[in-house]
């Protein structure tokens, strides 16, 4: 009876995920023809970038304060690739992400052995250094005027129409969510949530636990990489504000509104910052920060699972049925006469 | 006569905070084979010298020899990967995992499955039916599916025990297995108990005297960081100076 009842409940969930996807990907291919098409890439890469941020604070529960060195660094390695050598936008991309990428090894090297305030404080003061060389390396990087001219090359195609780049740049960004979703939902992810919840346990498991961090850290890197190439890209300039500290307070604010440990809530997270932010610049509106400020702060009281989160919760809270409650056969419960561990 | 052989063996271990002095030249030596029980008053560092065992805590001198290795100083993932598997004092477990998927994560730590990141985590179903048995086996059967933190404690603690086997460990350190326990659990923890002792070493840290009395082949009585009486059960239980130790806690 339990059983058909179990049986039953997964396999509306299941419907339920391939209808989410669906309306996911609708939502995706749909949105340059419903908004302005060099908005809905900005969407898109912010997306991708607070995923990449998401699978570090939500499933490895390491608050980076420092990712704009990597989507900035993938923005200005993509963009001289694309300037000095003319290669197809793909290949420059990819060239700025493993960029990213190599930076993330020797900062997660040393910033995973510490974890809350101390890791965030590492990140960030290597993504301020990121910032200092990047605004003194005038030869290169083009000092405070940014790098200007990055082409949009791809041969046997016109990418200069925005509609047109969205839909070449959507499929890399696709790609980047399938792997933060596949990492998610594989033996390490498993590792990797259990040692969020409690690393010492995971260690006396045998797990080397700050071996997982840093992988993950990488990873993350690698995917904010891959959006701040597509960014640059799309913009045909790298600025300064790419590596500049509130690009990391952004892209936390979005994972946090959208729901930390959601995934896809960063999505959304995203969507409605980058959606507000130009709605804000168009009706001539100068504070911007004030508006989305407010936003975030209300939305973290009274929603504290972010916008995704709270959604799910609700949805479950209807769907499932109350718990079967297991055979009163276990006597000798000591939940009342005992304050009980959690962990 | 052959000296038998020791899996454990520890030289002058001290272990110091901020100058408190919390583990005093403690040496000990576990027979390989053996239940070996610390037990002590509150406050005697047991769970401190366990964390030393384990690389949870750094010696400030000494040494920790682990089946021929020196291990002193290495990391806790390190250790367990020699075959030292630990139950915590406090109850540790990860809230919202199943108690099946708990046994499983242990079952794979030893495969490097947990390194790919690349496919999807139903590989980790291979270890399902083993992650059962050994559930089943401290009587967590039933209880397979549901999360660790709706489990009662007594559950709990049968939890940690499962998850220590499922490492297949050599050494298997239990740090208070019965504690908070009702009687009925604690008898049946003790019957587990001398069943996987076969073929293992355990050193366990214990409360109850009559656990103590029934399972272990040695007694170290710890008294402020300091080995005070080491020895059989019977010796040790007559032993005035551990007498006095648990009634002047007592009294104090």
């Amino acid at each position: 009876m339990i059983l058909t009842l179990l049986d039953r409940l997964n396999r509306r969930r299941a419907w339920l995920r391939w209808g989410l996807l669906a309306a996911g990907l609708l939502v995706a291919f749909g949105l340059p023809w419903t908004l302005y098409p060099p908005v809905a890439t900005d969407i898109v890469c912010w997306g991708l970038f607070a995923v990449a941020f998401d699978l570090l604070l939500g499933h490895a529960g390491l608050l980076s304060f420092g990712h704009a060195a990597f989507w900035g660094t993938s923005a200005y390695g993509t963009g001289l690739i694309a300037i000095h050598s003319g290669v197809p936008f793909y290949v420059a991309v990819l060239g700025g992400t493993a960029a990213a990428a190599m930076l993330a090894l020797p900062i997660g090297y040393l910033a995973v052995r510490r974890s809350g305030i101390y890791f965030a404080m590492i990140t960030l003061a290597f993504a301020q250094m990121v910032y200092f060389v990047t605004n003194q390396w005038r030869d290169v990087t083009g000092g405070e005027n940014g790098l200007q001219g990055i082409p949009r090359t791809l041969p046997g195609f016109d990418l200069s129409n925005s509609f047109v780049f969205y839909y070449a740049a959507l499929p890399v960004v696709l790609l980047g969510l399938l792997a933060a979703w596949r990492i998610v939902h594989s033996p390490f992810g498993r590792v990797l949530a259990a040692a969020r919840e409690n690393p010492a346990r995971v260690r006396a498991l045998g797990y080397p636990a700050d071996h997982y961090k840093l992988v993950i850290f990488v990873i993350s890197a690698f995917l904010a990489g891959l959006a701040g190439g597509l960014y640059a890209v799309n913009h045909g300039f790298a600025s300064l504000q790419e590596v500049y500290w509130t690009t990391s307070g952004k892209v936390a604010m979005m994972t946090i509104l959208g729901g930390i440990g959601t995934l896809w809530g960063s999505l959304v997270g995203a969507a409605a910052i980058v959606r507000l932010e130009d709605w804000l610049a168009t009706a001539g509106f100068e504070a911007t920060g004030l508006v989305t400020g407010v936003i975030f702060i209300a939305v973290v009281l009274i929603f504290r699972r972010g916008i995704w989160g709270t959604i799910t919760h609700l949805l479950r809270a209807r769907a499932v049925a109350p718990v079967p409650q297991i055979e009163p056969h276990l006597e000798h419960d000591h939940d009342e006469l005992q304050p009980t561990p959690t962990n | 006569m052959k000296q038998s052989q020791a899996i454990l063996v520890t030289r002058h271990l001290s272990k110091d905070f901020r100058g408190f002095r919390a583990i005093n030249a403690v040496s000990l030596r576990v027979v390989a084979g053996t239940v070996h029980a610390l037990v002590g008053p509150n406050g005697a560092g047991k769970t401190t010298l366990f964390n030393l065992l384990t690389g949870f805590l750094k010696p400030t001198e000494g040494h920790v020899v682990v089946a021929g290795h020196d291990v002193t100083g290495h990391s806790p993932e390190r250790i367990a990967r020699l075959g030292v598997a630990r139950s915590f004092q406090v109850t540790s477990l990860f809230p919202k995992v199943t108690a099946r998927e708990h046994v499983e994560l242990a079952l794979q730590s030893g495969t490097g499955l947990g390194r790919i990141f690349w496919r999807t985590d139903r590989l980790m179903r291979r270890f399902s039916d083993r992650a059962v048995e050994l559930l089943d086996e401290v009587g967590l059967a039933r209880l397979a599916e549901r999360p660790a933190e709706s489990l009662p404690y007594g559950q709990k603690r049968a939890l940690e025990l499962a998850i220590a086997l499922a490492l297949n460990p050599k050494l298997l350190l239990l740090d208070e297995p019965t504690a908070g326990m009702g009687l009925e659990d604690v008898d049946r923890t003790t019957a587990l108990i001398a069943r996987v002792r076969a073929g293992r070493t355990v050193v366990m840290v214990e409360h109850n005297m009559s656990v103590v009395g029934s399972l272990a082949d040695t007694v170290t009585v710890l008294q402020r960081g300091e080995v005070l009486v080491e020895g059989p059960y019977e010796e040790v239980k007559a032993e005035p100076r551990v007498i006095e130790a648990y009634l002047g806690a007592h009294v104090a």
